[in-house]
């Protein structure tokens, strides 16, 4: 780290270098490397570790304490936090159940829905391009946004949904205000959301698909759904990896989607992990807060995990 | 045949899907409450900013559009800047510093910000990083830089090694080959993640949240988010707010749409 004294040596290191011709010469063979390289991604590390790293360890150790936020003592309390969250807490068992059901359903949901769109535009004509822009447009929105557009479609009285199903006679739903329903209707949202996203994916996935293969099994007789299953499928499974993997992540973390259309707190049908780590942070319990962080944390390792196996298993077994 | 047609069902009604409601809100931000709920989908009787002039002037939105536009206009180019410094040097240097660098810095892509809020929130009430800008910007380096670096060092470390030999070769140092041979050679990977950052740190609702206090140095989403509560069920406000808030992005979407697609989707594929 203290190759070059000063803090301006970034600038300067090259150029003091320069005029010993001889060293540089043998400096430059491609087996050595200029010291100077090592200061290029010193900030990002400075950065990385000082504002990522630390307080991601830090949070393992508030974990185990029942410090307030406010006042300098505070008790060790080992594992209390870990098994209240568990236990005795029904907030929290109950964002933990809302949060897997809901990603659940947007995993399953979106990985169908973008294949489908995906299968359906991989052609690269000029319908296809302008549709996919379509589609992939609600991604670019910020979740508030998403959020007050739905509120709006799913309003009892005045909403769209309502106003659509009343013109052909049926009478609507309560969507949001009906505690039994609201998750699913979220789920709808975040699919509309973000399944252009994941389609842009699996189009990159099925246009890398030899052509040949299709032609070869129509050749033998293999109809449409027999080419899907033996050749589509497996081909596509990197795509559906990453589509999986991205899909589980962004709906564990659906935070600024719920609070916007459920409002800050979310009631307790809405409420998932990370709406719940953050009001019971904003309730001063810093260290019951962060035992509850590192169950999100662990949780989202957990489904990715068995995720992977379960996939991996998957065009084996075709 | 009847593939065609259900094909042609399926694409048309999605569209519809996205479309409607969308002009719905575009509509909508010109109507009054009365207006909106008789005729959703009608178009506005005019086109008297009202609710444009409401929401930026009485509820001060335009002083958050403001905060948004500083903390975006600071934090895209500090990530892009120091996670081209870093991937850089991951892309010069060998083995296994290279592979560590590269992996310490893109580990943070594990790790939601949720799981060390706590922490984080404490540290910067320490630095005087609450309840203001500077912070807010911190905080979106940092949360963004391991994907930046896993975009850029990715890109740069298919660039010719013979390339940056030749420079230095030429007798140009580490700086100048960076400057002058792998910035502008990766210029599509940056626009790439200069898109993706934008969209992140433009729309981000956490930090703010977590961080300001003062309604003054609230941004677009948390002032939006503030509607929530205030305005129930005043949708042509609300529809307002909206517009303003993805205005920027929208106006980018149309320009660079390539580089949206390249560049979210390079977030993406990220696992």
């Amino acid at each position: 780290m203290s190759i070059h004294p000063g803090t301006a040596a970034k600038r300067k290191a090259p150029d003091s270098h320069t005029p010993a011709n001889p060293a540089k010469v043998r400096r430059r063979s491609p087996t050595r490397v200029n010291p100077a390289l090592y200061l290029f991604p010193l900030p990002a590390v400075a950065v990385i570790a000082f504002f990522l790293v630390m307080p991601t360890l830090q949070a393992f150790q508030y974990a185990i304490t029942d410090w307030n936020g406010f006042s300098a003592a505070f008790n060790y309390v080992g594992l209390d936090n870990f098994i209240r969250a568990f236990t005795k807490d029904s907030l929290f068992t109950n964002a933990l159940t809302n949060n897997l059901k809901f990603v659940l359903l947007v995993v399953i949901a979106q990985t169908a829905f973008s294949l489908v769109l995906a299968l359906l535009l991989t052609k690269n004509s000029r319908g296809s391009i302008l549709l996919r822009a379509l589609f992939f447009f609600p991604t670019i929105l910020s979740s508030v946004s998403v959020a007050f557009i739905w509120k709006f479609i799913y309003d009892p009285n005045f909403g769209l949904a309502n106003t659509v199903l009343r013109t052909v006679g049926v009478d609507g739903g309560a969507y949001l205000g009906n505690d039994a329903q609201a998750l699913y209707w979220v789920a709808v949202t975040q699919v509309w959301f973000h399944s252009g996203q994941m389609m842009v994916v699996y189009i990159a996935g099925l246009q890398a698909i030899p052509k040949e293969l299709y032609e070869a099994a129509e050749m033998d007789g293999a109809n449409k759904w027999q080419q899907f299953k033996s050749i589509t499928w497996p081909f596509v499974a990197p795509a559906t990896s990453i589509v999986v993997a991205y899909t589980t992540v962004q709906s564990f973390k659906a935070f600024d989607l719920i609070l916007g259309i459920a409002g800050n707190p979310p009631k307790a049908a809405l409420d998932i992990l990370s709406t719940r780590i953050y009001s019971t942070f904003a309730n001063s319990e810093f260290g019951y807060a962060a035992a509850q962080s590192i169950i999100f944390m662990a949780m989202i390792a957990l489904v990715t995990w068995l995720q992977r196996r379960l996939l991996r298993l998957t065009p084996k077994g075709d | 045949m009847l593939a065609s047609v259900s094909r042609r069902a399926i694409l048309a009604i999605y569209a519809v899907i996205i479309i409607i409601p969308l002009t719905v809100v575009a509509f909508g931000s010109f109507k009054s409450t009365q207006e909106l709920f008789a005729g959703p989908f009608s178009l506005p009787h005019s086109l008297a900013p009202d609710n444009f002039t409401e929401v930026v002037g009485g509820q001060n939105l335009g002083s958050s559009f403001m905060n948004s536009v500083i903390v975006t206009g600071i934090s895209v180019p500090l990530t892009l800047f120091l996670a081209s410094l870093a991937g850089y040097a991951v892309s010069r240097l060998k083995g296994f510093m290279s592979w560590a660098i590269f992996g310490f810095l893109v580990l943070g892509m594990a790790i939601p910000a949720q799981a060390n809020m706590v922490p984080l929130y404490v540290l910067f009430g320490r630095l005087g990083l609450l309840d203001n800008l500077a912070g807010l910007i911190l905080a979106n380096v940092v949360s963004t830089l391991p994907i930046a670096v896993f975009i850029l060092g990715g890109f740069m470390r298919t660039l010719p090694k013979e390339l940056y030999e030749a420079s230095s070769i030429d007798g140009s140092g580490p700086w100048k080959t960076y400057s002058s041979i792998a910035l502008p050679l990766s210029a599509p990977s940056i626009a790439a993640a200069a898109i993706f950052l934008f969209v992140i740190h433009w729309n981000e609702l956490l930090y703010p949240l977590l961080f300001i206090q003062t309604p003054g140095n609230r941004t677009l989403p948390l002032a939006l988010l503030s509607f929530q509560g205030e305005f129930q069920t005043n949708y042509p406000l609300l529809f307002a707010g909206v517009i303003l808030a993805s205005l920027p992005v929208v106006v980018a979407y149309v320009f660079l749409q390539r580089y949206f697609v390249a560049g979210i989707t390079a977030g993406a594929s990220k696992g």
